[in-house]
């Protein structure tokens, strides 16, 4: 029999036929970011097929808020992207001001954005932290956690909570900020800014890193939008578009006034790439590794955001006002918002009845797109790449399954 | 841009299509009749001027008030509403699609109400429709997968429905 095989290396080694094999990956999966299933179809390392599974954590959020007044649902929206909470308040806040017509205070207005920039900051840590650990690298995930913690310091000072903050609730904010949370913030921006640096230095530039993610999963720009994909995942594939100005008036008018530039590739150019490191050769638009970069580029453009914040915030003279009553009712009608969040625009919908407990609510969330584009970007690829291509997603299963 | 010539031009397109319209509300509001929605969905993405490239969301809302004491008093009929956000990524202007279908397929308890699947138009639309069927019973005809995506799959009965109420015992686990 060992001399059959001695005899005829070759024509065995193609001849080899494998079977296709059922690969479960997950709900309990390290890299699956949370409870996912993913259920690979596989002709021995290559995926042929991949089928997510969701719904481990859901809580029907949306069946709660018919039962609650607008104002008491906030902290379920904290449960949603608990990675950035505070972006969440914001989103169904303003929707709820959307259907009431009612506008915020100036200061209350700038303070928003400065604790919505700094929460996308602490979002982009982690979605950069976790991705290294996804590919296997441990220490970007340790340097990322350092720095998000003393966001979450700052957060704690302001509101109380370090991951469910409920502090943007509707009709502006819960607390205006304690004496002296100006300077510390700014002291953070100074100490974080060298630093990004350093995350260059671990992931971006780095040559197993770029191996590992340029060139792979590839999403086209067409496809992106067929499939309602937003954010990051959007901009990584050179579809210039950002909530934050193209949005909503009630929403972009919160940013009237403050200067930034999208993230995303404009004729083979990034905004002011000259200071980061080249894009790697490899590296095709719409790829894992383009996706990562934009996330990066993101964290540098809400610093600045947050210094212009921090400015404005700290010249206006009136009042910051007190949020609207816990039982407000709302006007008959219905509208729907679409923030700009860290992880792509979240949509919240509600539908008012005249009592102070909307009729209908409905979330409609950034990662669920996002994810639903996996099985394509998945097929043909192999099974080592699916955590690259998922993790280059930035999703959070709690505002998947709600 | 959303004024009556766009309206018009679709009406032209998919005649009897616009069922309905409200330009003064929050966001403006088209009501399409369900029997049209495809065809409407197809020209709103191809042949409008302002390519409508996006769908954002698809939310059912179930119109029907359980209490017998405070329906006697609503001004309207028992029904479901499919309310579709469109999006365009080029003009980028939104655009809001109402409809309306019975609460249960020819008022029979148990028949779900039926609308053609939208997932030909837009690929995003299939973990949408897969979404709504599980939370608000209705059926997308043409769907190429339509099963529950949230709930289990032995899941009975639809919780975003008025009328749902949780089961006592699931696989012996106490629902209440």
């Amino acid at each position: 029999m060992s001399q059959v095989i001695e005899e005829d290396q070759r024509i065995i080694e193609f001849d080899v036929r494998t079977d296709e094999m059922l690969v479960n990956m997950g709900p309990q999966h390290p890299s699956t970011h949370g409870v996912l299933r993913l259920v690979l179809r596989t002709d021995g390392e290559i995926v042929s097929e991949l089928e997510p599974h969701i719904g481990y954590l859901h809580r029907c959020a949306e069946k709660i808020g018919e039962n609650l007044t607008a104002r008491q649902w906030i902290p379920y929206t904290d449960r949603m992207d608990y990675l950035a909470a505070m972006n969440m308040n914001l989103g169904w806040s303003l929707a709820v001001e959307k259907l009431m017509q009612y506008e915020v205070s100036e200061k209350a207005r700038h303070l928003r954005v400065l604790i919505a920039e700094l929460g996308r900051i602490a979002s982009h840590l982690v979605g950069m932290g976790a991705y290294g650990l996804d590919l296997g690298t441990f220490s970007p995930f340790l340097y990322a956690f350092r720095e998000r913690e003393k966001i979450l310091d700052l957060f704690e000072e302001a509101c109380g909570a370090r991951l469910t903050y409920s502090y943007i609730t509707v009709g502006g904010l819960t607390a205006d900020l304690p004496p002296g949370w100006l300077q510390r913030c700014e002291a953070f921006l100074e100490q974080f800014e060298p630093i990004i640096r350093e995350y260059h230095t671990l992931l971006t530039t780095n040559a197993i890193f770029v191996k590992r993610t340029a060139g792979i999963g590839v999403l086209s720009p067409e496809m992106a939008v067929d499939y309602g994909c937003t954010g990051p995942v959007l901009r990584g594939s050179g579809v210039d578009i950002d909530m934050r100005r193209d949005g909503e008036s009630i929403y972009t008018a919160m940013y009237d006034g403050y200067a930034f530039e999208v993230a995303v590739m404009k004729d083979g150019h990034y905004p002011r790439d000259h200071e980061y490191p080249a894009v790697p050769v490899d590296a095709v638009l719409g790829d894992c590794w383009h996706r990562f970069f934009v996330r990066m580029l993101e964290v540098v453009q809400s610093m600045d955001l947050v210094r212009q914040a921090i400015d404005r915030y700290s010249r206006c003279k009136g009042p910051l006002g007190e949020p609207l009553k816990l039982a407000e009712k709302l006007p008959a009608g219905d509208a729907y918002l679409e923030t700009e969040c860290p992880k792509g625009q979240m949509g919240f919908y509600l539908v008012g009845d005249g009592s102070a407990i909307p009729w209908r609510v409905r979330a409609r969330s950034s990662s669920f797109s996002n994810l639903a584009v996996a099985p394509e970007l998945c097929r043909g690829c192999l099974i080592a790449d699916v955590p690259a291509v998922v993790g280059s997603l930035d999703i959070v299963m709690g505002e998947i399954d709600r | 841009m959303r004024g009556p010539a766009f309206i018009d031009q679709l009406e032209a397109a998919v005649p009897g299509a616009v069922a309905g319209r409200s330009l003064e509300a929050i966001d403006p509001w088209l009501e399409i009749a369900p029997e049209k929605l495809l065809p409407a969905c197809r020209w709103l993405k191809d042949s409008c001027e302002i390519r409508f490239d996006g769908l954002q969301c698809i939310t059912a809302i179930d119109w029907f008030q359980p209490d017998a004491k405070k329906a006697a008093k609503v001004s309207w009929e028992p029904h479901t509403e499919l309310v579709y956000h469109l999006w365009s990524t080029v003009a980028r202007v939104s655009l809001v699609l109402k409809t309306k279908l019975p609460r249960w397929q020819g008022d029979k308890p148990g028949q779900l109400p039926e609308i053609a699947s939208v997932v030909s138009v837009w690929r995003g639309a299939d973990w949408h429709e897969r979404e709504v069927y599980d939370l608000s019973g209705v059926m997308f005809v043409g769907h190429p997968d339509l099963r529950r995506i949230l709930c289990p799959e032995d899941w009975e009965g639809y919780p975003l429905r008025k009328d749902y109420e949780m089961p006592l015992e699931y696989h012996g686990m106490r629902g209440r």
